[in-house]
Formats: C-alpha cells, structure tokens, sequence
C-alpha cells in the first residue's frame, strides 16, 4: 500500500480551479518529482499536504487512513514535513546554529526549561550524529547561505521521524556543488526508507533523484513517467505543447565592441580581469553564489563604485555614478528577485503592468509632469503583444501574473526604450520553460544592444547564451564556447563555496 | 483583490493571468460597499444630524464645520504626504504650534507686516521639514524616531525667545522691554473672513491645497515616484529614482502645510498662544488614517484624509449639538479611527 495516496483532489478559488482532480500516490523510501509551470498547482498541493490550506473535493489517505492536518503543526505529528523554498524562516538569525536545530523543541518543551548553552550543544550534536548531516553547530544562523539553511530544515524534519518530505524547489538558489551535496544526502535519507516529495523544474535535479515523475498542468495530472524517464516527454506535458528547439538561430557574428572593461576588480583585493561585450551578442555569466555575479551587474549598473580598472562605453569612459547615470547612457538592469527589485506592493499605486513598465521612463515620456494614462497603456499594449504576455490587459496588476509573464513585463520595461546594455541577474528564477523560451526569443531579436545574463544555472547558461563565462572568487575565470558542456571550473571547485 | 501570497513565490492560483478580482457577485458587492462605507456613513450622519437639530442643516454650520476642519485637513494632507513615501511626520503638530508662535513673534516683537510674516513662517516650517529629512535621510535615523525628536526639540524651542509666556501685544520681553508691535490686521483677515460673506478663507485654502496635492500625488510623475519611494524603494532607486530627494521634498512639503496650519490658528486667536495646537497632531495623523479606508483604497491619499478630516468635524458638531458634552471628544475621534482601521484593514479582506 502507499504512504501516502492522494485521490484526485480539488480545489478552486472563486472561478479559478487551482486543483481539479489531482491524483498522485508516493510509496516509502521513494523519491516522486513533481513538474509542472507556474500555476499549474504545485504550491497548492503542497499547502493542502502541508495543513496550510484544505481541500473541496477527493481525498487524501496517508498510510490508509483519511489525512486532512489543520495546521503544519499537525502535519508534521503526522510525519509530514515540508521545506519551503524561503529558507530564513527556519531560524532566527542572531541565535546559532544549535538553537535553530532545537527550535521546535524548546517550544514544545521537549527540551528542559533551563538552558546551558553546553547543553544545547549537546543536544544538538547528538540530533546531527543521528541524521548524518554535517553543520557548523557555533555559527549564527543568519550567515549561513541558502544550502546550509536547507540542510538544518532537513535535520530538524529527520529528527522529528518525518516519513514524508516535502522539497519546494530546493536547489532554485543553489550551486551546482551544493546541488550536488544536497542530491547525496537527499539519495541517503532515501535508502534509510524516508518517502520525498520533490517539486523542482530543473531537469538536472529530476535526473539525479528522481524514481517517477508525477506532471501537473491547470491542477490536473497530465502525466506519469516512471525510470527511465522521458524528460523531453515530461516537459511537453508540462507546457502542453511540443518542446521548442534551441539550435535553431544562426551564430551571430559579433558587432563591434560595446561596452569594455580594462583591469577591472570587484573589490579591493580581488584580482583584476577585463570583458568585452559586442553588439548583438548575447554572454552568460555563471558561479557559484558569492562569487560576485551579482556585485558585477550592480556595479555596472552604478549601485556600487567600481574600486579601480576602466570601463568604456562605445569609446567614452563610463563610470555611472548611480542607476540613473547607467539608465541615462543605456545600461539597464533587470536586477534579481523582480518582486523585491522590480515590483511595487500589491494594493498600492503603481503595480499595474503599465505603471511597472513606466516607472523607469517617466520624465522621457512625460516631461510635462502630468501623467497621461493613455501613452503608458500603449507601451504596455505593445509589450504585451511582443512578448506574449498573459494578462487581461495593460492595466492587471503583475502580482495576477505567473512568474514567467511577471518576468517578460520587467523585461518589457527596458524594451520600452532604446538601450545599449541589457543586464540581467537570474532572470529566469521561478520562470516555466514555455515563458523561458520566450524569452530567450525575445532577447535574440534585439541585436541591436549587448546581453550580459548572469546565472546560477550553467543550463540555462548554455541555452540562452553565445558566450559562457565563469565568474569564481570576483574574477572571470574561464572562457567556454557554447557547445562545449563541460564546465571544468564547477569540477575543480573546492568546497569553499 | 489582490493574491494572498505575496511574500516569495508568485501567486499560486492564476495560470494564465485571470483575474482574481474576477470573482462572482457577492465579493463584488462587499467590495463596492467597502469602497463607499465612509461615504455611507457619512450620509447617514448627515440626515441623522439634520433630523435631530433643525439648526445642523444650515449654509452657516456647515461652514463653521468646514472652518474647524481646515486646519487638520491641511496639516493632514502633509501627513499624507510622508506615509506615501513610507515614512511618517511626527513633528507637524509641533511645527504648527510654534509656527503660531512663530507669527506672532514676527509681527508683535519684530514688527513685520502680513506679507513679510507669512512667507517668513512657511519658510520656517519647510526648514524644520528639511532638518528632519537629514536627520531620515543623511543620518539614517527611523522616520518616527527622528520626527518625534524634532517634535520635542520644537515644543520646547518655541518657549525660549519669551521665556515661556504667550506672545499678545504688549508683550513684556526677557530683557525687560515691552514689545511695540501689534498683530497685522490684514493677517488676521487669513482666519477671521469669508468669500462673499459665506466662504471662511482657511475653507477656500483647505479646497485650494486639497486639489493642488491631489493632482501632484495621484496624477504626476512626481506623485509616481513618492509613491514607488514608499512601496519599494529598492526598486524606485534601480529604475532610477532619486529617493533621497523624494524624501526631502516630502518632508519639506509636510513641514510647510504644517506651518501653513499654524498660520491659520494664529490669524484666528490673533496671538501666540503657548498651548495652541496641542491636539493637531493627532488629529491630523487620525484623518490621514482614516483617508485609508475612503475609497477602499487601504493606502494614504489626500482625497481621503480630507474626507476624513470633514467625516470627524461632521461627527463631533452634530453630537455636540446634540448636547453630547466636549470631554467625550477625544473618545470619539478614536472610535472613529479604530473603525476606520478595521474597515481598511480587516473587514472584507481577502483571507482565500
């Protein structure tokens, strides 16, 4: 029998069905994938499992007998533990390492009411010898990075005899080293019979892991693959439609040079390096998280001043001394995480698409002051149509947008006007690969600028990009072609990420 | 509304952009009635009030409403201001009051004329405002934190020039002399007179500045980015927006409406009272929060706090008309605000 048996559940929000009928079973010691884009319900399933939310229609058996927890609490006395993509809600981050382990114990007074911290060590210790998971017990929890936040959530679920556990895309914001570690323990957990429920759309996660994938779309499951698994099957269930290819442009040749940096160092005692970017050409730069892919964006960006080297742009010194500098010469950057970046709060003027698109060019199209609503419409209109965003109009407000179509407004936004350089940092974070594809073909049409795309993803790296750097400790390190797929400088990384 | 899931991921439901706003009937309903509960409540009082006391209903009570409200509402549109731009103005009923000190001061001791004393005091109330944008802005002080220090600062700044006596003509100064000047008469017509003998001019200001901050809030590009300062400034600045200006310009505004009121106080007592202004900050902070809940817009807005302002002037002489007694004031002033923050906050919000 199942552990767990989910019998096509539903659940719908007003007129929209965000689950309808979704059936899907998970056996112990079992690793299940679940695919699906943006909106297709795999929040949703994962809130009903997790007590968050309940369903209105079908049931849900959990060693057979009938499961509906009312709060995560609940779910978790079951064996049911999710760990969520947001990581910095598992600690608090001026307390240890240690005291993030406890956390649930000290509440529910497992733990004794005087504390020593020599005992909380020990407790602590003990609870990281049991589930074989290695971290720094003395370090404040919030410096840790994404990956060794994860793994503390892991261990305290182990140490709570979860049976089922519930992975929200884990590997979004880790790298491939990391991956890879997180892969090895997730295989281990698994022969010592724990059940995992892995959402994820990454195909290199799912092939590492995966013993079935389980495909959502409009809230129904469209698709069962068991191994070996039909990846390029999975993914056209996913979408709904043939998979696009990517081999089909031509190689462009590369224009002359935009956009030049000479002897350039991210900080202080970094090592210099120089790039170039050409007209038309479109480079991905990849690394593990902290190697300065994002401080290079923004200091081309002017966030930050540049500690020393040269940067010319089309021939004249540029040295952008904030955004507006950079927006004014025609560097643009879609920065990372668009909802913190790019977006303003739901409720609150200026989250239409239109506005969203708008608020960049505001004293370009409006040098009289007054806003006329019409002239920022049509520029939205026009966005909306080039890059086939989904949305009932240029006036829905982008938080009723998947992620994919969120993504392709910001970049609707700097194609509002003319620029140069385009930046763009992990553009593609909670984008489904419908909505990628698009927008790899809307950043080939615009020759006429150069691309820099920073990733975290050399997959995604390879497939949008003519050129494939490594950034690695604030300086680029290797140069690789695009169709040479391995990535010699992931290899040799030490474990200093 | 809106999602309920704003924080890390996108909004769950919505695979293609439907609208969640899209909902059948009674959400509908529930919508439009939160949209217009102030406006409701508002009518409701009006006929209450008229029925009750014949003598509510008449062009000179209204008026005499409206006059009693210019002064919150125009100090409450400042107030506005600094929340759109997250932050917030504690300082503006300190500002006003030693502005009324501040005017008198200049015409009883220094002599000055009307047209010398106002720009004078204005220009006073932009500096304080400028002094809390450096304090927000340079230093890096919390909004309240820093507004609530120049609150202090002033409330006390305004007794030292005549050692904390209220400034009349006559005035006996501290080095002994006797003040020779006399409040202008013509600045007393600021508070004292009314358009065609109906129209109090603090009114005519209060419609004057309503519509000129409303315009620059809701239908410019300057009002656009005070508003993406105060949502998201993280993303305001990457899309090129000098939020350090925004911040000054919003707290020099503030500051000035503030003095603008105070202005008006002391046209009206015609002297420098000590203890004038005690009640404008809260008044006026109350109608800016209470602007949230008009219109359901659950954010500030000027049409809103003036909307506010007036709904508490309705309220308060209607009940004293009907012989309600003038301590229960402040009780119902928060009564109000705490209904008007349910309204917005949570009653009818979306809990899918």
């Amino acid at each position: 029998m199942p552990l767990l048996d989910i019998r096509s559940i539903s659940l719908s929000f007003g007129s929209t069905r965000a689950l309808d009928a979704a059936s899907l079973r998970v056996e112990t010691g079992e690793i299940v994938a679940l695919m699906g884009a943006n909106g297709a319900g795999k929040s949703t399933l994962v809130k009903i499992l997790s007590g968050v939310q309940n369903a209105d229609g079908g049931e849900i058996l959990w060693k057979e007998s009938p499961y509906a927890p009312a709060s995560p609490a609940e779910a978790a006395r079951a064996g049911v533990v999710t760990v969520h993509q947001s990581t910095d809600v598992v600690g608090i981050p001026d307390l240890t390492v240690a005291d993030a382990l406890l956390l649930d114990r000290f509440i529910d007074g497992r733990q004794p009411f005087f504390l020593s911290s020599a005992s909380v060590r020990r407790s602590a210790a003990r609870l990281l010898k049991d589930t074989g998971i290695d971290l720094p017990l003395d370090r404040r929890f919030g410096d840790l990075g994404t990956a060794d936040r994860q793994l503390v959530a892991i261990a305290r679920a182990r140490s709570n005899k979860a049976e089922l556990l519930i992975l929200d895309e884990p590997t979004a914001s880790l790298s491939s080293l990391e991956s890879h570690r997180l892969y090895a323990l997730l295989q281990g957990l698994k022969a010592q019979g724990l059940a995992i429920l892995y959402i994820s759309h990454r195909t290199a996660d799912l092939q590492a892991l995966a013993d079935r994938v389980v495909v959502l779309r409009n809230g129904r499951d469209v698709g069962h693959f068991a191994r070996p698994i039909d990846f390029d099957a999975a993914i056209e269930a996913m979408i709904g439609r043939p998979l696009p290819t990517t081999e089909t442009r031509a190689a462009a040749a590369p224009g002359t040079p935009l956009l030049q940096l000479r002897g350039v160092m991210l900080r202080p005692d970094g090592v210099p390096f120089d790039l170039t970017l050409h007209e038309g050409e479109i480079v991905a730069i990849t690394g593990v998280l902290g190697a300065g892919k994002s401080r290079l964006l923004s200091t081309l960006f002017g966030v930050y001043p540049l500690p020393s080297g040269t940067m010319t742009l089309a021939g004249l010194p540029y040295r952008p001394r904030g955004p507006a500098d950079a927006i004014a010469a025609g560097v643009v950057m879609a920065a990372e995480d668009r909802h913190r970046s790019s977006f303003m709060p739901p409720g609150w003027p200026g989250e239409s698409i239109a506005e969203t698109i708008s608020l960049p060019h505001l004293s370009r199209w409006y040098p009289a002051g007054l806003i006329d609503a019409r002239r920022e419409s049509r520029e939205a209109a026009t966005a909306i149509e080039r890059l086939g965003i989904k949305a009932r109009g240029p006036n829905a407000s982008v938080w009723s947008l998947s992620g994919g179509n969120q993504q392709k407004v910001v970049l609707g936004r700097w194609d509002a006007a003319d620029s140069r350089i385009l930046l763009l940092d992990e553009p593609f974070q909670g984008v489904d690969v419908g909505a990628r594809q698009d927008i790899i073909d809307a950043l080939r049409r615009q020759r006429g600028r150069a691309t820099l795309i920073v990733t975290s993803d050399p997959d995604e790296a390879h497939a949008v990009a003519d050129r494939v750097l490594t950034l690695s400790r604030h300086t680029i390190e290797t140069f690789t072609h695009r169709d040479t797929r391995a990535l010699p400088a992931f290899r040799d990384q030490k474990e200093d990420a | 509304m809106t999602s309920q899931d704003t924080g890390h991921a996108a909004p769950p439901l919505d695979p293609h952009g439907a609208a969640s706003s899209r909902r059948p009937g009674w959400d509908a309903i529930r919508e439009a009635v939160r949209a217009s509960a102030v406006f409701l409540l508002l009518a409701g009082l009006l006929i209450v009030f008229s029925v009750a006391q014949p003598a509510f209903l008449t062009v000179g009570n209204l008026m005499s409403i409206l006059q009693g409200v210019s002064v919150v509402a125009i100090i409450g549109a400042g107030v506005t201001v600094t929340l759109a731009i997250g932050g917030f103005d504690l300082s503006v009923g300190a500002v006003a009051a030693s502005s009324v000190m501040a005017a008198s001061y200049a015409m009883i001791v220094l002599g000055l004329d009307a047209t010398e004393t106002v720009p004078l005091v204005v220009a006073f109330g932009a500096l304080v405002g400028l002094f809390n944008a450096l304090l927000i802005v340079r230093l890096r002080v919390p909004d309240l934190l820093a507004t609530l220090s120049t609150m202090f600062l002033l409330t006390g700044l305004q007794l030292i020039p005549t050692a904390g006596r209220s400034i009349s003509a006559g005035l006996i100064l501290p080095d002994g002399t006797t003040a020779t000047g006399r409040v202008d008469p013509a600045f007393l017509l600021i508070g004292r007179s009314s358009l065609w003998g109906t129209i109090p001019v603090p009114v005519v200001l209060m419609a004057a500045f309503a519509v000129v901050l409303f315009v620059l809030t809701e239908k410019t590009r300057f009002g656009r980015v005070l508003f993406a300062t105060g949502g998201n400034e993280i993303a305001a600045r990457l899309a090129g927006a000098n939020t350090a200006r925004i911040k000054i310009i919003a707290y020099s505004l503030s500051g000035a409406l503030a003095s603008v009121g105070g202005i008006i106080v002391a046209a009206r007592v015609g002297r420098g009272d000590v203890s004038s202004g005690a009640s404008l900050l809260m008044d006026s902070v109350a109608a800016s929060l209470i602007g949230f809940a008009v219109l359901g817009l659950r954010r500030p807005n000027v049409f809103g706090t003036i909307i506010g302002a007036v709904f508490v002037g309705v309220l308060l002489n209607g009940l004293t008309m009907l012989n309600a007694p003038y301590y229960t004031q402040d009780f119902i002033k928060g009564a109000v605000l705490v209904g008007a923050l349910a309204l917005t906050y949570g009653v009818a919000r979306n809990r899918a």
